[in-house]
């Protein structure tokens, strides 16, 4: 799954400034298929856990409106290089994500 | 009546996940999503529902919520947001966008040393407020600001 999330988390002056994208096509249940007609059923990351050195600083609902390949960017206080940031995600047919990266100097 | 209603439902909803996940060995530490995802909110097809059923009902304005935005976005499907919260005490910062089928886009709770700044990317249907809505203490704060779409990124 190494493809499925990029992260990048460098420091910016006293906190990290975390980057992830993730690789997912967001469907959203309103696109018709071309070729039957038919509605294609939503498909969708929904829930975004991340943590800094194993802690949770954030937990994120999404819907189907976040766009495709979703992008997350937050920022941690107290962080310094070195620290490891874990994300987790899932979407609603269950399939789980998850990626980390280690804090970086500027 | 309606109020027990919805205790049930999330709580009958959350046995279900757990058991499930418990069932299937799913359940590690460090892999846990604590809350169950908001199908209420999540569905709620005007801005108001929206807004009450994610915890953000009787929100006032707010001039310490900064919201940076495209004026005119010319792709609907990936519009940049991204929020700061200058309220003390934020504890979670939620995007809406008004005229979206189903307004609320995203929720992010911070915890620990999260700073209350989110950026992401979202879609729009149409031409609309993207209103952002901020807890912090226990209370409700709001602000919204338009952006305008020319190409629409919700159908197909």
């Amino acid at each position: 799954m190494a493809d499925e999330m990029k992260m990048r988390a460098t420091m910016l002056g006293e906190v990290a400034d975390v980057k992830v994208r993730m690789t997912h096509f967001m469907e959203t249940g309103a696109r018709k298929d071309p070729k039957t007609g038919k509605l294609i059923p939503p498909h969708f990351i929904d829930q975004v856990v991340a943590t800094l050195n194993g802690k949770t600083v954030l937990d994120a609902q999404m819907g189907i409106a976040v766009a495709r390949n979703p992008f997350i960017g937050f920022r941690v206080k107290g962080a310094k290089p070195g620290d490891k940031i874990v994300v987790n995600a899932v979407d609603n047919l269950g399939t789980k994500f998850s990626g980390e990266v280690t804090v970086a100097a500027r | 009546m309606d109020q027990l209603r919805r205790a049930f439902l999330k709580s009958t909803g959350m046995a279900g996940v757990v058991v499930v996940a418990i069932g299937s060995g799913l359940l590690k530490s460090g892999e846990v999503l604590a809350a169950t995802w908001n199908k209420l909110a999540f569905t709620s097809s005007n801005l108001a529902d929206a807004m009450k059923n994610a915890n953000y009902g009787g929100a006032t304005e707010s001039k310490d919520i900064v919201i940076t935005v495209p004026d005119i976005a010319e792709n609907g499907a990936s519009v940049p947001v991204e929020v700061t919260s200058n309220i003390p005490g934020t504890t979670s910062i939620a995007i809406f966008v008004e005229k979206n089928i189903t307004p609320l886009a995203a929720d992010f709770e911070f915890s620990n040393d999260a700073v209350p700044y989110i950026y992401t990317f979202i879609k729009m249907g149409q031409t609309s407020q993207v209103r952002i809505a901020v807890r912090a203490g226990g209370k409700a704060y709001t602000l919204s600001k338009e952006v305008k779409v020319t190409i629409g990124g919700c159908g197909g």
